[in-house]
C-alpha cells in the first residue's frame, strides 16, 4: 500500500516529469462521482471529516441527479517509489450533449480511466468517449466498478472491456469507489502507467481552455491545461480566437478549493481569473497565449459550440417575461452553448426561442430556470435548424416552424446524425424497427461480448429529439443506451403541417414533419386537443393542413349548459364565489380567437405521453 | 340550503347593522324566510340543511321549533330596530325545508301570526309554504289559508315511479292530483316543483312528469336540474357506479322540453327555472332574491339580505336554539358588499330574469359583449335594441357563461 505523500510537488516548479494527466470516462450512474470522491480522500486533499457526497458536482441538480454537467480539475499529490507526483483529476462531463466539451477535457490529458460498472457492462456514451479517448492517443487504464455489488459480474465484463481496448482480461482493475478496495492501487496505476506531459517549457506560452466556468464573487473561471511555456500572475493574457486580453488577475490550481500559485508550467492543470463576466470571453476549445510574447500557432481542436435543438420558451405567466429574460442573460454567462432570441406566439405570447446542444441540454436549462429563477414555462416541441432553398435560390435557415416560407421551395435539408445504440441482443429486433420508423439507416452492427450488440444508425436528427430515448428505453426495458454525434445533412421531403382552431392557426402546434409522416402527425394533434380543449359555447373546428390543404379534422362539440338551476334558499354569496373563480380561471386561459385553450392543454399537447409518464413517476 | 356554509367575517352577536343598510332602504321590499329543517326522509340527492331525527334537544326538537323561530323573529325586530330601519310591512313570507308541512299547520300558523303582529302585512301580500304531497290534509290546508297563506308549492319532483324511487321520494304519483284540488278549495295558489335529469330518467320520463304536472293547470311551476352535490348519498352512489352520472347534455334537451310543454300550456318563463302561468302569478319571494330586494331567513342555516349586507346562520338546529336561548344572533358569519361586488351580484342575478338587464347597467366591457351574445343567439335581440338584455332559451342554458362574458374584468 502507498502511503499518502508526505510532500506536494509545488505547482509552477513541477517538473512535468512528475505530473499525471488524466480523466474519468463513465456513464452517468456508474460511479465516477463516488470514485473521485475517494481519490480526494486518499491523497489527503480533502479530509475525511469534510467529504460530503460527490465532492465535484456543485450544482443542486447535478447532485439530484446524479450527473455531471460541468467538469473541473483537481491536484492531487500522490507517493510511488518514494517520489511525489502531482495526479491532475479531470472531470467530464457524462452525458451525450456535451461531446465537444468531453473532447476538450481529453485534448487535456494523457490518459484516461475507463470506469465500467461491473454488473451492467458498458453504455452507448461511454463507448463513444472511449472511441473519442482512442483518437486522442490517450492510453486507457480499464476499471470495473462496485465490485461490492452482489450483481456484479467482474469476469463478464473484464473481458468486454478487454475485446474494446485489447489486452488481457486480467489487466483490468477491480474497485469500489463505496468501500475503497482498489482506489490506491489505481492511483498507482496512474503514475505507474501513464505518460508525462510534454512541451517546449521555453517557447511561447499556449494552454488550453477545457472549460470555463461563471462565478458570482470571481467573475469567468477558466480551466486550461498548459501546453507549452509558463503563465504568470498579472501578465496580459491573449485569447487566440478572437485576439481579446486579458489581464491575469489571478492563477492557481483546484485542490479541490481554489489555491492562487505563482504560474503553471508545462503540463500543469489550474485555473485563471481575468475579470471577465461572460464565459463566452472564454471558450472552450481557444487558446490562451501570453501578449507580450505570443504564440504563432494556436492548439488544434477549437470549434464554437453549435446549437442543435430549438425550443421556444414561454412564461406560462404573461408577466414573467422580464424574469425569464434575467434568468436567461444570467444562465448564459455560465453557458457558452446556449443562444437564445425573442419570439413572440399568437398563442403563447411573448417568450424566446432558445438553442440548445441537444435534449438533456434544453431539460437541465428548463429545470433550472424553473427551479433557481422560480418559472413556470411553456417549451414547444424541439426543433432542428433546416435549410430551405427556395425556388428564387433563396436560402433560409428555420429553426421555428411558424417561420418555415410559403413561397416556393426548391429544397430542405434536415442535420442528420450518426446513433450509437448498445443493448442485450435479444432487443436488435425491436431497435431495428424503431430507428427504421425514424427514418434510420443502418450503418453496421458489432457484437461488443456474447450477448451485447453494438448497432449503428444514420438518421434524421429531427427524428431523435423528441421521445426517441424514452421509446428505445422501453422498448429495451431500459438497457438500451445511444450516443450520437452530428453527421452532415440530406435533402428529405418535408412539409409544414399547421393546426387551426376555428379557423385560426396555433403557431404553438405547427410542426414540420416528413411527408409521409404529416397524416399521422395531424390526427394525433388534432384528436389530443379535442380531448384538451373544453366545450366552448359554440362548436370549435379542429382542422390540421398542409398549407390549403386539410389533411385531418376533429370537432369539439358546443357546451349547452352553463348555469346553475338555481340558490339555495338565497344563498347568493356562494354563488357570486363560484362566478369569481369561474372569472379567475378564465383570465387563466390563452385566446386563439375566440376559443379559450386553458394552459394545460397546451401543456399536454405539447408534451409527449412518454414524458408525461415520467412527470408522473 | 347546501350544508356547506360560506366563508364570511364574523357576525356581531348583537345582529345590529351597518348604517349602510338605510341607503334607499324606502325602494326595496321586505320579506321573510322561514326555514323548517325536519324532514321524514332525507332523500338521496339532498344536502339542504334538515333532519329526521324527531327529538332534537334543547329548544331544536319538532314541538320546540315553532318558539325557538319566533325568538328569532323577535330578535330580528330588536336588531332590525336598533339599526335604525323602519318596520316595513311584509311584502312575502316563504316557509321552505326541509318539509315546512311535516309541522303541524298550526305551528307555521302562530310563527306567521308572529311576525305580522311585529311588522304587519302588505295588501296583497304573497304567502307561501313548500310542501311534500305526502303531509298535507284538506283540514290543514284549510287552516294556513285561514291563517294567512295565499300559495302552496308541492315538491311533486316526477310523476314516474322509478325517478321518484332514485330520488327517495316517499309520496305517491297519483296523491298530488288530490292535494292540488284540496289546495284550490282552501283558496290557495298552486305551484309544483319538478326535477329533472335524475339518474335514469328518460326523455319519455321527463315527458311524462311534464304532461301529468301540466294537467293539473298549477299557476307556477319550477323546474330544476338535479345537482349532484358532494357528500349526499347520490353522489356516494354515482361514484360506486350503482346509478349513472348525471350528463349536461341531457340537461339541456331536458329544459328545452320543459320550455316548450310549459309555454305550449299557457305559461311563461319569468325565471331560469321557473313559469307562471301570469305575471302576478311569479313567486314574488323567489323574485326578491334576484332582485336584491331586503329579506331576513329565520332558521339554522338560513341566508339573509339586508341593503348589502348578507349573513347566514349556524347549521345545526340545536346550536341555533341555544344562540337564540342565551339573547345571540344566531349568525354564523357575515359580508358587506362594497359597491362593485354589489354591482357584480345585480348583473349576476338580474340577467335570470325574464324580464331582463337594462344595458345601460353595464360597463364598456359589458357594452361591447352585447353583439356578440346577440350574434352567438344567447340573447333576445329586439330587447337588446330595447336596451334589455334578455336571455333566449339558448342563452338561459348558458347563463353563467353569459354573465362572465358581460361581467367588468
Amino acid at each position: 500500500m502507498s502511503p499518502m505523500a508526505r510532500t506536494a510537488p509545488v505547482p509552477a516548479a513541477t517538473d512535468p516529469a512528475l505530473i499525471r494527466n488524466f480523466c474519468i470516462i463513465a456513464h452517468i450512474d456508474h460511479g465516477k462521482s463516488t470514485l473521485a470522491d475517494r481519490m480526494l480522500q486518499y491523497t489527503g486533499v480533502v479530509k475525511s471529516r469534510d467529504m460530503k457526497a460527490q465532492y465535484l458536482d456543485r450544482m443542486d441538480i447535478e447532485r439530484e441527479r446524479g450527473i455531471t454537467i460541468k467538469s473541473q480539475a483537481v491536484r492531487m499529490p500522490w507517493e510511488l517509489d518514494g517520489i511525489s507526483y502531482a495526479l491532475n483529476m479531470i472531470d467530464t462531463p457524462g452525458h451525450v450533449d456535451f461531446t465537444y466539451e468531453v473532447s476538450r477535457s481529453l485534448a487535456a490529458c494523457e490518459g484516461a480511466v475507463l470506469l465500467v460498472d461491473a454488473a451492467q457492462g458498458i453504455e452507448a456514451q461511454t463507448l463513444a468517449n472511449l472511441y473519442l479517448a482512442m483518437e486522442n492517443n490517450l492510453n486507457i487504464i480499464p476499471v470495473l466498478n462496485k465490485i461490492d455489488l452482489p450483481a456484479a459480474q467482474p469476469e463478464k465484463y473484464a473481458a468486454e472491456l478487454a475485446n474494446l481496448i485489447g489486452g488481457d482480461p486480467e489487466d483490468v482493475l477491480r474497485v469500489s469507489g463505496k468501500t475503497g478496495v482498489g482506489v490506491e492501487a489505481l492511483l498507482d496505476k496512474i503514475v505507474r502507467d501513464l505518460p508525462a506531459p510534454v512541451g517546449d517549457p521555453d517557447g511561447p506560452a499556449r494552454a488550453m481552455i477545457f472549460d470555463s466556468v461563471y462565478d458570482t464573487y470571481r467573475g469567468v473561471v477558466t480551466y486550461v491545461r498548459v501546453v507549452d511555456g509558463m503563465l504568470h500572475p498579472r501578465e496580459r493574457i491573449q485569447m487566440m480566437s478572437t485576439r481579446a486580453t486579458h489581464e491575469l488577475l489571478e492563477i492557481g490550481v483546484s485542490s479541490p478549493e481554489p489555491t492562487p500559485t505563482k504560474g503553471l508550467g508545462v503540463g500543469e492543470v489550474g485555473y485563471l481569473i481575468t475579470g471577465v463576466k461572460d464565459v463566452r470571453q472564454s471558450k472552450v476549445g481557444d487558446t490562451v497565449t501570453n501578449m507580450a510574447k505570443p504564440a504563432s500557432e494556436s492548439l488544434a481542436g477549437y470549434a464554437d459550440a453549435k446549437p442543435m435543438v430549438f425550443s421556444g420558451l414561454y412564461p406560462l405567466d404573461g408577466t414573467d417575461y422580464p424574469v425569464l429574460r434575467d434568468a436567461l442573460e444570467k444562465l448564459m454567462l455560465n453557458d457558452a452553448a446556449l443562444v437564445y432570441e425573442p419570439e413572440t406566439s399568437a398563442a403563447l405570447g411573448f417568450g424566446f426561442r432558445v438553442g440548445f446542444l441537444g435534449l438533456l441540454h434544453l431539460e437541465i436549462t428548463r429545470e433550472r430556470l424553473e427551479r433557481e429563477y422560480n418559472l413556470d414555462l411553456i417549451s414547444t416541441a424541439p426543433n432542428v435548424e433546416y435549410e430551405v432553398t427556395l425556388e428564387d435560390k433563396r436560402v433560409v435557415h428555420v429553426t421555428n416552424p411558424s417561420e418555415y416560407p410559403t413561397g416556393k421551395i426548391a429544397e430542405v435539408r434536415e442535420p442528420m446524425v450518426s446513433a450509437t445504440i448498445l443493448a442485450p441482443n435479444e432487443f436488435v429486433g425491436a431497435i431495428m424497427e424503431l430507428c427504421q420508423s425514424r427514418r434510420g439507416v443502418m450503418g453496421g452492427m458489432d457484437y461488443l461480448s456474447e450477448d451485447r450488440v453494438e448497432i449503428r444508425y444514420r438518421l434524421p436528427l429531427a427524428e431523435i429529439v423528441f421521445d426517441f430515448f424514452d421509446i428505445l428505453k422501453s422498448k429495451t426495458r431500459g438497457y438500451g443506451s445511444l450516443d450520437w454525434k452530428a453527421d452532415g445533412d440530406q435533402v428529405a421531403d418535408l412539409v409544414k403541417v399547421d393546426i387551426m382552431l376555428q379557423g385560426e392557426q396555433v403557431d404553438a402546434f405547427s410542426a414540420i414533419t416528413h411527408r409521409e409522416k404529416a397524416y399521422a402527425y395531424g390526427v394525433m394533434m388534432t384528436s389530443k386537443l379535442r380531448e384538451l380543449i373544453p366545450r366552448q359555447q359554440f362548436e370549435v373546428p379542429i382542422q390540421a393542413a398542409i398549407g390549403s390543404r386539410i389533411i385531418a379534422r376533429e370537432s369539439i362539440r358546443a357546451i349547452r349548459k352553463d348555469v346553475l338551476a338555481k340558490c339555495y334558499g338565497g344563498d347568493i354569496t356562494r354563488k357570486r364565489k363560484l362566478l369569481e373563480k369561474q372569472k379567475e380561471g378564465k383570465k387563466r386561459m390563452k385566446m386563439v380567437g375566440r376559443v379559450e385553450v386553458p394552459q394545460e392543454a397546451f401543456i399536454a399537447a405539447l408534451t409527449t405521453d412518454e414524458s408525461k409518464d415520467k412527470a408522473k413517476k | 340550503m347546501p350544508s356547506v356554509l360560506p366563508l364570511g367575517d364574523p357576525a356581531p352577536a348583537d345582529g345590529l347593522l351597518p348604517p349602510q343598510v338605510l341607503d334607499g332602504v324606502d325602494s326595496r321590499r321586505f320579506g321573510l324566510y322561514v326555514h323548517i329543517p325536519f324532514c321524514a326522509v332525507r332523500c338521496g340527492y339532498c344536502d339542504f340543511n334538515t333532519y329526521t331525527a324527531t327529538e332534537l334537544g334543547g329548544g331544536a326538537s319538532q314541538d320546540a321549533y315553532a318558539s325557538t323561530a319566533i325568538s328569532e323573529v323577535e330578535f330580528a325586530v330588536q336588531a332590525m330596530d336598533a339599526s335604525g330601519l323602519p318596520r316595513r310591512p311584509l311584502s312575502t313570507v316563504f316557509f321552505g325545508g326541509g318539509t315546512p308541512t311535516l309541522l303541524p299547520a298550526e305551528d307555521l300558523a302562530r310563527i306567521l301570526t308572529a311576525a305580522v303582529g311585529h311588522w304587519g302585512l302588505e295588501d296583497g301580500a304573497e304567502v307561501t309554504t313548500e310542501a311534500n304531497p305526502d303531509s298535507v290534509t284538506p283540514e290543514s290546508l284549510q287552516l294556513l289559508a285561514e291563517a294567512g297563506f295565499t300559495r302552496i308549492s308541492f315538491g311533486m319532483q316526477s310523476a314516474v315511479p322509478h325517478v321518484l324511487k332514485v330520488l327517495d321520494r316517499t309520496h305517491t304519483p297519483s296523491r298530488v292530483p288530490m292535494v292540488v284540488q284540496w289546495a284550490r278549495d282552501a283558496g290557495l295558489a298552486v305551484s309544483l316543483d319538478l326535477i329533472y335529469g335524475t339518474p335514469g330518467e328518460s326523455m319519455a320520463d321527463w315527458q311524462t312528469s311534464l304532461e301529468t304536472a301540466l294537467s293539473y293547470e298549477p299557476d307556477h311551476i319550477s323546474a330544476y336540474a338535479l345537482i349532484v352535490e358532494e357528500g349526499t348519498k347520490l353522489a356516494a352512489q354515482i361514484r360506486r357506479g350503482e346509478v349513472p352520472g348525471i350528463d349536461d347534455d341531457d340537461h339541456a334537451a331536458k329544459y328545452e322540453l320543459a320550455d316548450q310543454l310549459i309555454s305550449a300550456a299557457g305559461l311563461d318563463w319569468y325565471e331560469v327555472s321557473n313559469w307562471s302561468r301570469t305575471p302576478e302569478q311569479a313567486c314574488r319571494h323567489n323574485l326578491a332574491y334576484w332582485r336584491g330586494d331586503d329579506w331576513w331567513g329565520i332558521g339554522p342555516g338560513a341566508h339573509s339580505h339586508m341593503g348589502g349586507v348578507r349573513w347566514w346562520n349556524v347549521k345545526h338546529p340545536t346550536a341555533y336554539a341555544g344562540r337564540l336561548g342565551s339573547g345571540a344572533s344566531p349568525a354564523a358569519g357575515r359580508e358587506t358588499l362594497d359597491a362593485a361586488t354589489r354591482e357584480v351580484e345585480r348583473i349576476m342575478l338580474e340577467a335570470r330574469l325574464g324580464t331582463g338587464l337594462h344595458v345601460d347597467a353595464l360597463d364598456k366591457v359589458g357594452r361591447h359583449a352585447v353583439a356578440g351574445l346577440i350574434a352567438d343567439g344567447l340573447v333576445e335581440p329586439a330587447a337588446a335594441f330595447q336596451g334589455r338584455l334578455v336571455l333566449t332559451i339558448k342563452g338561459r342554458l348558458l347563463a353563467d357563461a353569459v354573465v362572465r362574458r358581460i361581467l367588468p374584468d
